[in-house]
């Protein structure tokens, strides 16, 4: 049998959209191109190139730093937030009752929902003065604040609408980690006596280690990515609060025009989630449960 | 927006949604969205499933390292190739046509990756079978392969329609002419211009979400008669 005509597809698609833009990246990223001007393979290296002084520039600006601190802040507060709303969530879910089947679509419907379309829709609840939100704090007496126009509550409220937009799919992988658990280890518990807490902390949660796993994998690589959310609600203010590396890589590309420094940007973006995944890999042994 | 807010509007009215048809060519963006999704799925679901065919029964030389090349591309986040694919298209002409979005979908690793994986635990047994019945190659993927994979295929084809009819990013730079847009760089536009306007906004949101909504609905639908229809007996 011959396998080349039922590679073709694929391998073209290997070549065009991955391998050679993957070169010209990085050939674009040793450069001070616009973006505009006029690009010949001779002028390109004569005219444009500056070696390594985008990403040097980059590491040396105090606007890099800023974004990796916002990204961090994501990080902290999306992260153990999004973990504990999603087992809760897969937990009530995996439990036969009535009515389980609705609730399991309507938390899915936020991540059918476009990004763009979610945000619109928080920006409107999360408005300041007649927004939902506040409007039921007043009714508690409680004034709220400025949300997404207020330096220090902008990075928190886009983790509240990214909780609220991921939790039902990173719920959904729990609940089949969950589903999968041997039952029989939950009734020999029982019969020793144990309580639905001590089942839940001692055989649910080490057996699902593996799901929780993936899910930190796949949650730490989306939160370098953050970037409809950003755009719709914030535009990276007030004052850089909301500043992220993809929204900084798509300006400094197509609104500034500073195609050589946005690859550069893009370059180190990949070299972060590479490492970050790499330690995640190497720290798995430590607390992955791999024996069901 | 009613001040203070009317938590149950007094007079309900469709005037916001007329609005958004009457602003922007609407209709016209759900038609964009809607063949730009499809041709999207379709493109994915075939060449995916012709490279996942050749990796998992075909034998050829270097077959493992050039799979693995294939998924080490999925640690690559897409903003890396957004830059050099935008000089590209915007060289070739292609700004504002629906090829430049749809055709990256032509490889896709991780469907790849999961065909690869059904497509391993189909026993050669049925392949063979059929080669002696007179089948040529093409015949036992058609005819044989794909239909085992039906399960598998259901899936991705609900991921990748709402992926496609979500994507932000790469259509924002692609498609900047109002009759091209897809609903999520339209709404974002409506953000930019009616940004106080929140009834012609939630309007236009709910409408982007109903086909969405439905295709998971009916797509779970089938995916269960996939299920059945992929069960052969071995």
């Amino acid at each position: 049998m011959v396998a080349s005509p039922f590679l073709l597809p694929s391998l073209i698609g290997f070549a065009v959209f991955s391998f050679l833009p993957l070169l010209i990246s990085i050939l674009i990223s040793l450069t001070d191109w616009n973006g505009l001007d006029e690009l010949t393979a001779k002028g390109f290296l004569h005219d444009h190139f500056i070696g390594l002084d985008n990403y040097k520039s980059i590491l040396q600006s105090d606007e890099f730093w800023k974004v990796l601190k916002n990204t961090g802040l994501y990080i902290v507060l999306y992260l153990p937030l999004m973990l504990a709303v999603s087992i809760a969530i897969a937990h009530l879910l995996s439990r036969p009752r009535k009515g389980v089947g609705v609730f399991r679509v309507i938390y899915y419907i936020p991540v059918l929902t476009s990004w763009v379309a979610a945000s619109l829709i928080w920006k409107s609840v999360l408005s300041p003065k007649y927004g939902a939100i506040n409007s039921v704090l007043e009714i508690f007496g409680i004034q709220g604040p400025g949300w997404l126009l207020d330096e220090r509550w902008a990075m928190p409220a886009i983790v509240l609408v990214s909780v609220w937009k991921d939790m039902g799919f990173f719920g959904l992988i729990l609940l089949s980690g969950m589903v999968g658990i041997n039952k029989s280890y939950y009734e020999a518990a029982e019969i020793d006596g144990a309580g639905g807490w001590t089942k839940f902390w001692r055989i649910t949660l080490p057996l699902l280690t593996p799901a929780i796993f993936y899910v930190l994998i796949v949650s730490l690589i989306n939160s370098f990515q953050l970037f409809p959310q950003i755009m719709i609600m914030t535009d990276g203010g007030p004052n850089g609060a909301t500043q992220v590396m993809v929204e900084r890589i798509y300006k400094y590309g197509f609104r500034y025009y500073k195609m050589g420094y946005a690859s550069a940007l893009s370059w180190i973006l990949f070299f972060i989630i590479m490492v970050c995944t790499m330690i995640q890999m190497r720290g798995q042994k430590k607390w992955v449960n791999f024996d069901t | 927006m009613a001040i203070p807010i009317e938590w149950i509007p007094k007079e309900p009215t469709f005037a916001a949604y007329i609005k958004v048809f009457s602003r922007f060519p609407f209709l016209k963006t759900i038609g964009n969205s809607l063949y730009i999704s499809i041709a999207y799925t379709l493109i994915t679901l075939i060449s995916a499933s012709m490279a996942a065919f050749a990796f998992a029964k075909i034998k050829f030389p270097k077959a493992e390292l050039l799979l693995k090349c294939f998924l080490a591309t999925m640690m690559i986040p897409t903003q890396v190739t957004m830059i050099p694919l935008f000089v590209v298209m915007n060289r070739l002409g292609w700004i504002n046509s629906f090829g430049s979005v749809i055709l990256p979908s032509i490889f896709r690793p991780f469907a790849m990756f999961l065909l690869v994986q059904q497509m391993r635990t189909i026993p050669d047994d049925f392949l063979n079978a059929a080669r002696i019945d007179g089948a040529n190659t093409f015949q036992v993927y058609r005819h044989v392969a794909l239909p085992l994979c039906v399960p598998t295929l259901a899936t991705l084809s609900i991921t990748t329609f709402m992926e496609s009819w979500n994507d932000y990013l790469w259509p924002l730079l692609m498609l900047t002419d109002k009759t091209k847009m897809t609903l999520p760089i339209a709404l974002s536009t409506l953000n930019g211009q009616y940004a106080t306007e929140y009834n012609v906004l939630m309007a236009g949101s709910l409408i982007s979400m109903i086909p969405i909504i439905l295709v998971y609905i009916f797509a779970q639908r089938s995916f269960k008669s996939g299920m059945i229809a992929g069960g052969i007996k071995g």
